[in-house]
This record gives structure tokens, C-alpha cells and sequence, in this order.
């Protein structure tokens, strides 16, 4: 065990900065997406509505595993190719941003009416509406919801594995064939993936605290 | 994930600029997306994708009994692991919540253990771990015991939230009926509880069909790995995995809509309060 942390270190590192590099493009990307989807849901275009309907409901159902195969081994048989990693990124993103988008249309559907109404009176258009109403509001209830998003990224970059991107779990079935510690190994990622998934928790407390408490600056000052 | 609340509408009815406005924006959008059909089916056809065969092959009897095998092998290990992961998050759920600290910090635990590490991993400690000791499962049980494990922590989560989601009223009505809290676990609050959380479960049903494509790992015959086994045979590569993505979508699909249909139909009846469906809310959102 000592000899392969000693000898192998580099190996691991690069595993697991694979998978943080897989996570933190993959809901960046998802975060983005998602947005921009769930605001066609809530359009007044209604083909762009259909349109944000059939994208959540195609990628939220379709297994990632699924996915990533079409990306990695079927994409290229109709002449689009992407590296292995960034067709991870891309498949990441894809059903990401499905789970994004029901996230920002629950967080919406949270702020009061009125605000949507107010904001109208005051002759702000639709996007305004949006960017400076609504979607800082909903930002609060958001939090929590959006962190388990990050995890559901984190943990299903480990699937990037099965289509051989170099990432934690594949680096941990690769050095296990080598030194043949599967114990060990198998639970040196796995605590590694607990102290990540922790890590986005405890961040996603700090900020839900923060922006509470920026709630209630807000409460005060309008007294 | 909740998806069920009609968005509002966020603007108003349009004047008729905004009507020319929408209704040129409208056929944007349309246009736009059928480009974006012509121009996939245009890379499908130049890349020699679309011949005939390649898809009518799909309606073979043999080619559909071999994905309807499959199928039926995704359907037990999703129904066997739900059968146990069910009952068991439950028991987890009450063990987080019990007052005896021990039983609550190793339900606790195992919940965030399982809910934290992908389930890749888990089928890995089974296929090339266990091994080493001597221990072999069959590849059925290799897939759905790795479900159940990963399932089992999600599930439980379900049921606490489900299980807070009760009114405090109805355990201090149980309580003053003369009622013990294992009593009024029983016969007040699990029994609400469990109609609050059937559209959850159902979404976890979800989950574990999706990870029963797991079995792709672990040559379990499930609809993956006989996706695989026929690719690797015909070379119908892209063609065949559509096809089979295009059945867990109808499946999983459905399986949703029926969650939506239950979660509209319990939120009419009286019985679940306003309080208890903000709090399903949040724990939705928090799923």
C-alpha cells in the first residue's frame, strides 16, 4: 500500500484532478445551460417553451451511461469527434443542465407573484424581469438543490470511467490490474469522492448561509 | 426533482406588438430547429448512416426478442433491487431518526457513505475486489447488490423527509390518544408518510433503471449489454445504441408522468396540508 502511494502518487493526483477538472466544466457548463433552458420554459415564445419541455424530458430519462456512449463511440460514426475527455464534458453537460433547468423553474416558482407583477408595472421587459427580479430571488432557494446538481456531476463523471477517460475510478480499476490492491485501492477512491462530495456540501452551507444573511441586511434596510 | 408546478406566467397577456413580436420570434425558433433535424439527418446521410438496413434491422423479430431478453433482464434487476433497497431505506430512515444515538450515527453513515461515492465503484469492490477473497457473486447479484446499496441511501433520504413532512400535530394527537411513539409510528404517521412519498419513490425507481445500465460493466444480459453484444456483432453502432436510448427514455418518461399524475392527485386531497407540501417541496428540490 505504502509502495503504491509512493510510487504512484503522480497517477492518483491526475485521476482525481481529472475527475475535478470533469466536475467543476461539467456544471459550469450545466449551470449555463440549464439557465438558459429553464428561461425558455418560462418564455412567452411557445415553440421555444416545447422546445425547453423536450430537452428536460429527453435528458433527465436517458441513463448517462447511455449518453456518454452515443457521444463517445457513436458520434464519430456520423463524423463529429471529440477528445475523450471533453466528450465526457459534453455528456456531463447535456443531462446536467436538465436537472439545472427543473432547479431554477422550482426556484422561480418560489419568489411571490407579486414580484413578477411589480416588476411589470415598472415597464421592465421580460429579461429584466428576469436578471433583476426574479432570478437573484430564486438564487436562495436555489442553493441547497443546486449543490446536490454538483454532486449528481461529480458522481456521474465516475461513468466517464466505462468509456476510458484517465479519471479517479478508471485510475483506480488501472493501478488495481497493475498492483493488484483492489481493497485498497477501491477505498482510497471512494474516500476520496466522500471528502469531495462533503467538500461541495459544507461550501453550499457557507454560501446558503451568506446569502441568507444577506436576506436579512436586506430585511433591515428596507425598514 | 419536482416538475410538477404549472410555471406561472411571468408576463403579460401581449399587446399586438408583442404579438408580431412573439409570432415572429415563434417561427424563428421553429425554423431554427428544424434546421438543426436537417442538418443531424444530413451528417447521418452523408456518413452513410441512413441506409435502409441498418435500421430496418431493428424490426427483425430476432433483433427485437434479443433486446426484448434485455429488457425483461433490466426490468428483474430493477424490480429486485427495488423490492429490497425499499424496505431498507426505510429502515435506514428510521434509524437516522431513532433517539439511540449509536443506531442514528451509523444509520447516518452508511447514508452519506452511499450517497456520496458512485455506484461505478461499488460494482468495481464487487466485480475485481471481492474476488480476491475468495467471494464471487453471480453477475446478477453483482449489479443489483451494488443498486440496492447506492439506492437503499436515496431511498432512506425519501422516507426521512417524508416521514418530517407529517404534522407535528398528528404525533401529539397520537400521543394524547395514549399512544407510544413506536405505536404512533406505526398506525398515524408512516402511513401518510408513505402516500407522500410515493411519487418520490417512484423517481427513485427511475434512478435504479438508469443504474441498471451498469450491467454494460458487469456483462449482466440487461438492455445495455445486449446493446453491446449486438453492436459488437453487426457494427450498427450508433444506430443500435439510439435505439435503445430512445427505450429508456419512453420508459423512464412514463414512470415520471406517473409520478406527476400522483403528486397532483395527493396535493388535491385535503389531507396533505399546505405545510406538508412546502416541506415535500423542499425536499424534492433537495433530492
Amino acid at each position: 500500500m505504502d509502495q503504491i502511494l509512493a510510487n504512484e502518487y503522480g497517477t492518483i493526483l491526475s485521476g482525481v484532478g481529472i475527475t475535478l477538472a470533469l466536475t467543476v466544466f461539467g456544471f459550469l457548463g450545466a449551470l449555463l445551460l440549464g439557465t438558459v433552458v429553464a428561461i425558455c420554459r418560462v418564455s412567452p415564445i411557445t415553440p421555444l417553451r416545447a422546445v425547453g419541455t423536450a430537452y428536460v424530458e429527453f435528458f433527465r430519462n436517458i441513463p448517462l451511461l447511455s449518453l456518454l456512449i452515443l457521444i463517445v463511440f457513436g458520434l464519430p460514426k456520423i463524423g463529429i469527434l471529440f477528445s475523450l475527455f471533453w466528450s465526457g464534458v459534453i455528456g456531463l453537460v447535456l443531462s446536467g443542465a436538465a436537472f439545472v433547468c427543473e432547479t431554477v423553474r422550482s426556484g422561480i416558482n418560489t419568489v411571490s407573484i407579486g414580484q413578477s407583477e411589480a416588476s411589470r408595472a415598472l415597464g421592465m421587459t421580460f429579461v429584466q424581469q428576469l436578471r433583476l427580479i426574479i432570478l437573484p430571488q430564486a438564487f436562495r432557494t436555489m442553493v441547497q438543490p443546486l449543490v446536490n446538481v454538483f454532486i449528481g456531476v461529480l458522481i456521474g463523471s465516475s461513468l466517464c470511467a466505462a468509456v476510458g477517460v484517465a479519471e479517479l475510478t478508471n485510475m483506480a480499476q488501472q493501478l488495481n490490474i497493475q498492483y493488484a490492491e483492489a481493497v485498497f485501492l477501491f477505498m482510497l477512491s471512494g474516500g476520496i469522492y466522500l471528502v469531495l462530495a462533503l467538500g461541495a456540501g459544507s461550501v453550499g452551507g457557507w454560501v446558503e448561509r451568506k446569502v441568507g444573511r444577506s436576506r436579512t441586511v436586506a430585511k433591515g434596510a428596507t425598514r | 426533482m419536482s416538475a410538477t408546478t404549472a410555471t406561472r406566467v411571468l408576463f403579460d397577456e401581449p399587446g399586438p406588438r408583442g404579438r408580431r413580436v412573439i409570432l415572429l420570434s415563434s417561427l424563428a425558433v421553429l425554423l431554427v430547429t428544424v434546421g438543426l433535424v436537417v442538418l443531424a439527418v444530413r451528417q447521418f446521410a452523408i456518413n452513410g448512416q441512413l441506409e435502409p438496413q441498418m435500421w430496418d434491422f431493428f424490426l427483425y423479430p430476432a433483433i427485437i426478442l434479443f433486446l426484448g431478453q434485455g429488457l425483461a433482464g433490466t426490468f428483474l434487476t430493477t424490480l429486485t433491487a427495488a423490492v429490497i433497497a425499499f424496505p431498507f431505506g426505510l429502515l435506514l430512515a428510521l434509524g437516522r431518526l431513532a433517539p439511540n444515538g449509536f443506531v442514528s450515527r451509523v444509520s447516518t453513515g452508511w447514508i452519506e457513505f452511499f450517497r456520496s461515492i458512485p455506484m461505478l465503484l461499488v460494482v468495481y469492490f464487487f466485480l475485481l475486489a471481492l474476488p480476491r477473497f475468495g467471494v464471487v457473486l453471480p453477475v446478477f447479484w453483482m449489479l443489483t447488490v451494488s443498486m440496492i446499496l447506492v439506492s437503499s441511501a436515496s431511498t432512506a433520504e425519501v422516507f426521512r423527509a417524508g416521514i418530517k413532512a407529517v404534522e407535528k400535530g398528528q404525533w401529539e394527537a397520537a400521543a394524547s390518544l395514549g399512544m407510544a411513539d413506536s405505536l404512533a409510528l406505526r398506525l398515524v404517521i408512516l402511513p401518510q408518510a408513505f402516500r407522500i412519498v410515493l411519487p418520490n419513490l417512484l423517481t427513485g425507481l427511475v434512478s435504479l433503471l438508469k443504474d441498471s445500465t451498469l450491467g454494460f460493466v458487469v456483462s449482466y444480459s440487461e438492455l445495455m449489454q445486449q446493446g453491446k453484444s449486438l453492436s459488437s456483432y453487426y457494427g450498427y453502432l450508433i444506430q443500435t445504441y439510439l435505439v435503445i436510448a430512445v427505450i429508456y427514455v419512453v420508459i423512464n418518461w412514463a414512470l415520471t408522468r406517473l409520478a406527476h399524475y400522483l403528486q397532483a392527485r395527493g396535493s388535491t386531497k385535503a389531507a396533505a396540508s399546505k405545510v406538508a407540501a412546502q416541506k415535500l417541496a423542499t425536499a424534492q428540490m433537495a433530492e
